[in-house]
């Protein structure tokens, strides 16, 4: 038992890279996820053609491949990156793709008589998009997007192969030493189950903030303040 | 002679509403036994119950001397699978909504519980189908599916696929009240030949009180979950006892006042007509 | 090590021309692990699916358990967990079974769901013929069930296999000698990454977009009404 104690105490410590590469590819996620997102559904001339290429290249090979590529070949091309930003900014592309399909999803669920209300209102393209579509997809966006951080989660694992010392890479490590490797990895299954539920949980959490009633008052909130 | 089904002081509800309370039932074997009320009245749960659909809390239910609930089992059927099998290899039912099985042909519609259930060889189940697709008259769809056929043949192939495990009763659950008005006639047909050629026993649920009285032996009518008044359908019809009943009866458009009612809509629209054609 | 062909490094079409047949070898192994994978957790994913829908709590809870904690937790992991603990236990698979096995546990968990929602979608009418024809459980499922499923759940599946293919490189962590694997014994051989990973990508891609369209063909051929039974 207090071998195992001893390999949490060892296999923790990785979790804090873990969740360092998982919230700024999350962040990075999000960005791209919403440039991508708007290019398309809004059809933007260019920003369409590059978001849509992004977007296939992305989402249509794997997560690996794009590590190692980024990790790898980079270097060779004059880019000089460390391996954690190489990680971050590998899943941050890879989910950005996913979640640049969940929000173009979203903007293009709100119903045409919003669209056409805005118009009678005599609102811009930009302040339809910004303080009309934008906000009501939100709604639909959170859930989606909640998985998608879970994802993210699992797959900052992968970066224990471009020399993170993240939690999967410590217990590589761990099982050179002592080769318990039902435990090492027990434990290290244990420890990333526990982060994902602390996300589900904080989704849970956002979605019901993010239900109407909620939404409005805080929205009549803010306009009071001002 | 002893019953072939009984319900004695059944009681039964859904979380706090009582649908059937101190519910009492007998039906003769070669009986048919018409069920009427208003919704609510727990006609549909009466057939339900009996085709193992739902569970009841009070009181007791038999079909062909096999008691439902036995005693050591839990509910909510209170008995083994294995019993609760037997009983339903006894009792055969119709729904509202036909369901058919629409990824299979209307041949094996017919031929597969037979065959799974009852070990029927192919040939064997092949040849009782196709003596029920004549006795329903739709032969020629044997290899059609179901979404190819109008409701009414749907509802006439779901007769002959209850009547392929040949229970000892067979329970029709509002029959009609899905079909269109041209297609219900072909359906209540084929359910009189059955009552009249074959001594099954019948309890059917329906709003069609013309035909409940042709075929039926009994009417009973349910309110607020058990039986107010029961008999022969001429005088429960023509002359009805209880207030609910009249009520009843009152509310439901017979053939006769319907055509009444429309011939004297059709005359206010004549009469409003020419008076706007006047001026 | 027999992998290494002539590799020609004189010009960047050279090299890239004379790698292709080394990936496409590993392309190979990638496809089949990806496939073995994906039939293991379809057999599999059914297997939970109807075991959660079970009577009994005593089943159900343990198995909602498991099935959400193999969903949130790193394929890698709990690769490494069944290629390093099994053996232990007296089962020595070549890592190629392994690998298939992990990622057939893994999606098997998430087909779970895709199942669940396609059963429960079939409406309560065919359940209650069912129990009015006395069908067994069985029967049920095999006969009446699953073949209306099936239709309404081909994209999802047909989804699950694209991700099993883009997962399926993960298998390079424990020597599995498939694509990305010989992509990096070039690299590490010839000091150029690019090139190899770049084709392997492209590669990569383009089995993916055929396995799409071959799941929008398999939607079209399979008739709506769920699998024909004459």
């Amino acid at each position: 038992m207090s071998q195992t104690v001893a390999y949490f105490e060892y296999l923790i410590v990785g979790a804090k890279a873990t969740a360092l590469v998982g919230v700024v590819a999350y962040l990075l996620a999000i960005v791209f996820g919403f440039a991508a997102g708007i290019a398309r559904a809004e059809k933007i001339p260019v920003a369409n053609t590059v978001a849509f290429v992004y977007v296939e290249i992305f989402r249509g090979t794997s997560l690996l491949v794009q590590l190692f590529w980024i990790y790898y070949s980079l270097p060779l091309l004059g880019v000089s990156i460390s391996p954690l930003m190489a990680g971050c900014l590998g899943i941050g592309l890879n989910s950005g793709a996913y979640a640049s399909e969940i929000v173009r999803g979203a903007l293009l669920s709100i119903p045409a008589a919003q669209l056409e209300a805005a118009a009678a209102l005599d609102l811009s393209r930009n302040q339809t998009l910004w303080k009309i579509v934008i906000p009501q997809a939100v709604r639909e966006m959170a859930p989606p997007l909640g998985n998608l951080s879970i994802a993210i989660l699992k797959d900052t694992a992968l970066v224990s192969m471009i020399s993170i010392a993240d939690i999967a890479f410590r217990a590589q490590q761990l099982r050179t030493f002592t080769y318990d490797s039902s435990r090492i990895y027990g434990v290290s299954l244990a420890i990333y189950f526990a982060m994902a539920l602390v996300l589900l949980a904080m989704g849970r959490m956002a979605e019901y903030y993010a239900k109407p009633r909620y939404l409005r008052t805080w929205l009549l909130r803010r306009k009071v303040a001002q | 002679m002893n019953p072939l089904a009984a319900f004695r002081n059944v009681s039964k509800s859904f979380g706090h509403y009582t649908v059937l309370d101190n519910f009492d039932l007998e039906v003769m074997p070669g009986e048919k036994v018409t069920l009427i009320g208003s919704s609510g009245s727990g006609k549909s749960t009466v057939l339900r119950i009996l085709m193992t659909l739902e569970p009841f809390q009070g009181g007791s239910v038999e079909v062909d001397g096999l008691a439902y609930h036995v005693p050591g089992h839990k509910p909510p059927f209170c008995a083994p699978e294995r019993h609760l099998s037997a009983i339903r290899s006894r009792v055969g039912m119709v729904f509202q909504a036909f369901n058919l099985f629409p990824h299979m042909t209307v041949q094996r519609n017919l031929v597969h519980a037979p065959m799974t259930v009852l070990g029927l060889s192919r040939k064997e189940a092949d040849r009782r189908a196709q003596e029920l697709l004549a006795m329903v008259g739709l032969e020629e769809k044997a290899s059609s599916f179901p979404d190819q056929l109008s409701g009414g043949q749907q509802q006439r192939i779901a007769i002959a696929r209850a009547l392929a495990m040949r229970p000892r009763l067979l329970l029709f659950d509002e029959p009609t009240s899905a079909l269109d008005p041209e297609t219900v006639g072909e359906v209540l047909g084929v359910i009189r030949r059955l009552a009249d050629e074959h001594d099954l026993t019948m309890i059917l649920v329906t709003h069609e009180m013309g035909f409940a009285r042709e075929i039926s032996d009994r009417i009973c009518f349910l309110d607020k979950g058990c039986i107010i008044e029961q008999g022969p359908p001429d005088r429960m019809l023509r002359n009805p006892r209880h207030p609910r009943m009249r009520e009843f009866l009152a509310s439901i458009p017979t053939p006769q006042t319907f055509a009444e009612r429309e011939a004297g809509v059709r005359a206010d629209a004549s009469a409003r007509c020419a008076v706007t054609m006047d001026t | 090590m027999n992998a290494v062909l002539a590799i020609d490094t004189s010009s960047n079409w050279g090299f890239a021309l004379s790698i292709m047949p080394i990936l496409l070898r590993g392309l190979i192994v990638t496809v089949a692990a990806a496939g073995l994978g994906f039939a293991i957790a379809l057999v599999i994913g059914l297997l939970f699916a109807i075991l959660r829908r079970s009577s009994s709590r005593l089943i159900t809870w343990p198995l909602v358990c498991f099935l959400e904690f193999v969903r949130d937790t790193p394929l890698l992991i709990q690769l490494f967990f069944l290629y390093y603990v099994l053996p232990g236990y007296g089962i020595r698979l070549p890592a190629f079974l392994t690998g298939a096995a992990a990622i057939g546990l893994q999606y098997g968990a998430y087909m779970a769901e895709i199942y669940r929602a396609g059963i429960e979608a079939i409406g309560r009418g065919q359940w209650e013929a069912s129990v009015a024809l006395n069908l067994g459980r069985r029967s049920v499922y095999r006969d009446v069930i699953i073949p209306q499923a099936i239709p309404r759940i081909i994209p999802a599946l047909g989804n699950c296999l694209v991700s099993i293919l883009k997962e399926t490189p993960i298998l390079y962590t424990v020597s599995v000698l498939e694509m990305l694997n010989y992509a990096i014994i070039i690299g590490d051989r010839t000091y150029q990454y690019t090139i190899p990973l770049t084709l392997a990508g492209a590669l990569m891609l383009f089995v993916t977009t055929i396995c799409a369209y071959l799941v929008r063909w398999i939607e079209l051929i399979v008739p709506r009404r769920g699998i024909a039974l004459r």
